[in-house]
């Protein structure tokens, strides 16, 4: 459903992504993993269309979208989370979903009727805010949330947008464990309904969730494969695993 | 208590010249509205999309002007003129706003500045209409009803209701889907992109929106005044507009009305109101009114930075 197709990307004389190939199937968890710098956050960013290409071409779903505001991929489908938590601080709980569900849901170019008078919207941000977990904190104005319930809002967000397939950068990111667990809980019961890109540190979650894994290093994608492949391959266990890990 | 404050002011505004005969505080009072008209309108973008334009003073001075040479070619119908000056400031914002909301930060400020100069520049050049000396104009507008603009009672009034009518849209469009967007944007621009809103698309709609309520405060000014010069494009009327807002509460409903109100009655009260003591021992301070007005937006700006509508109100805001 997603074909990365060569995705090079250079800041200066710094290559971030050297021509990425990559596919993401209908109905995967597919798992994006490597060192820091590897450039994964940067991949993310051209394929939600936060940053452009340099070269190659991302295609969804048949339609390349290389060229597409960001705007666009999401109404297309494509939606993403951040690994540096993005939501409106300001905002309850509610009004941050809402406003993801009014992007999708007709024309916002209406300067007269009150949002508050569209009870859909409040419906469907308070469903999701209870799939993420964050039922009876919907009024709390987001910036007052703890780190774990801002994450689950960051997820949420994304998932507002109804995507097909969901971008998320490392949602477990500055975690505890039990959060961590209810994130993986989280992406293990949303998988059903969307394919997931998933970046992310944490191997547990990686080798419990993902179906396939590909390895980012320098740029470049050194392997793809399923986790028992990844776990046993060499060039991946010198280049980020090291001695031990994924044991 | 808060909920008919508006509504008992709107009720003192109405009533106001049964009291007041006075034809100069009259004409003072609607110096206010239209004032408090073009800085609501800045507010919009300024403080409710979070755009910080300095070229405001283009969208009232297209307005002003574009009405004024209707009047001036002796087009003297405000059914055509008043329209078409409207137009021509919502187009000078869609063509500014296309090319200045691609920058942002200290860019977006330093483009509209510098377009305001351009339109400055290009009017101070207009020969056949004053070019710097400005346009009187022989009389107000006419409506073709028994409503006669040059009655400076009806004058009065229209300004309020512009006034009053800029407001109560102001309060619509906060609360509409519209108005979340544009606050959602200034919140937090990438992630309102990153959930589907077209971000360029709904700034351009706000700022061309300010734009022309921008210019129906400049017809107003023209009309106002019967007079038009280069002067109500200059950058410092631009940053005039700002003050206004700053003083009054940035995404302040009231914001603009109230800054509009404070700066105008402390610029009068400074210049015709001597104070004794203080000429004492300062002879003319009366002719440094702007730095008494400095002196009260510095200690807004630290004392209440929400603004003084912003020192009244329940909740805080923005």
């Amino acid at each position: 459903m997603l074909e990365l197709r060569s995705v090079s990307k250079h800041f200066g004389g710094i290559v971030a992504t050297d021509g990425v190939t990559l596919d993401v199937r209908p109905g995967e968890v597919h798992a994006l993993i490597g060192p820091n710098g590897a450039g994964k956050t940067t991949l993310i960013a051209q394929i939600a269309g936060d940053l452009s290409c340099d070269s190659g071409a991302v295609v969804f779903e048949g339609a390349d979208v290389t060229r597409a505001a960001q705007h666009e991929r999401v109404r297309a489908g494509l939606a993403r989370s951040y690994q540096i938590t993005s939501i409106f601080g300001r905002l309850p709980v509610l009004d941050n979903l809402a406003l993801a569900v009014q992007a999708r849901s007709g024309s916002s170019f209406s300067f007269w009727r009150p949002v508050a008078s569209e009870s859909a919207l409040a419906d469907e941000a308070r469903a999701i805010a209870a799939e993420v977990g964050l039922a009876g904190r919907e009024d709390a104005v987001a910036a007052t949330l703890a780190h774990g319930e801002q994450r689950a809002l960051e997820v949420g967000l994304a998932l507002a947008t109804r995507p097909r397939l969901l971008l998320l950068d490392e949602p477990t990111a500055g975690m505890g464990p039990e959060e961590s667990q209810a994130m993986v809980a989280l992406i293990e019961r949303i998988r059903a309904q969307v394919a997931v890109l998933l970046v992310e540190h944490d191997m547990d979650a990686v080798f419990r969730l993902a179906d396939r894994i590909s390895v980012l290093v320098s740029g470049r994608v050194i392997a793809t494969g399923v986790p028992e492949a990844i776990r046993s391959h060499a060039e991946v266990r010198r280049a980020y695993l090291g001695e031990g890990a994924g044991a | 208590m808060q909920r008919y404050a508006p509504l008992a002011v709107l009720v003192l505004a109405l009533a106001f010249p049964l009291a007041v005969q006075e034809p100069y505080y009259l004409s003072f009072a609607s110096r206010i509205f239209v004032y408090a008209l073009a800085a609501t309108s800045l507010n919009l973008v300024l403080g409710y999309g979070g755009m910080i334009s300095f070229g405001h003073a283009a969208f009232v001075g297209t307005g002003a002007y574009v009405s004024s040479i209707f009047l001036a070619e002796g087009v003297a119908s405000a059914w055509i003129g008043w329209p078409a000056a409207v137009a021509a400031s919502a187009l000078a914002a869609l063509v500014i706003g296309a090319v200045s909301l691609r920058t942002r930060g200290v860019y977006f400020i330093m483009i509209t500045l510098a377009f305001a100069q351009i339109v400055f520049f290009l009017v101070n050049s207009m020969k056949a209409y004053g070019g710097d000396e400005g346009l009187s104009l022989p009389a107000r507008a006419s409506t073709g009803l028994p409503v006669d603009l040059g009655s400076d009672v009806v004058f009065y009034y229209v300004a309020l209701a512009a006034l009053a009518g800029a407001v109560y849209g102001l309060h619509r469009l906060a609360d509409s889907r519209f108005g979340r967007v544009i606050e959602a944007i200034r919140e937090n621009e990438a992630r309102a992109e990153a959930i589907g809103f077209p971000v360029y698309r709904y700034k351009l709609a706000c700022f061309v929106v300010a734009g022309a309520v921008g210019g129906l405060a400049g017809v107003l000014l023209a009309s106002h005044g019967k007079y038009v010069n280069p002067n109500v494009l200059h950058w410092t009327q631009s940053g005039t507009l700002m003050v206004m807002v700053i003083l009054g509460g940035v995404g302040r409903l009231w914001g603009g009305t109230v800054g509009a109100a404070a700066f105008l009655g402390l610029e009068d009260l400074i210049a015709n109101h001597r104070i004794d003591w203080l000429a004492a021992w300062l002879p003319d301070y009366q002719q440094h009114a702007s730095l008494g007005v400095g002196a009260v937006l510095l200690a807004i700006v630290l004392f209440a930075p929400q603004g003084i509508a912003g020192a009244f109100a329940r909740r805080p805001r923005a």
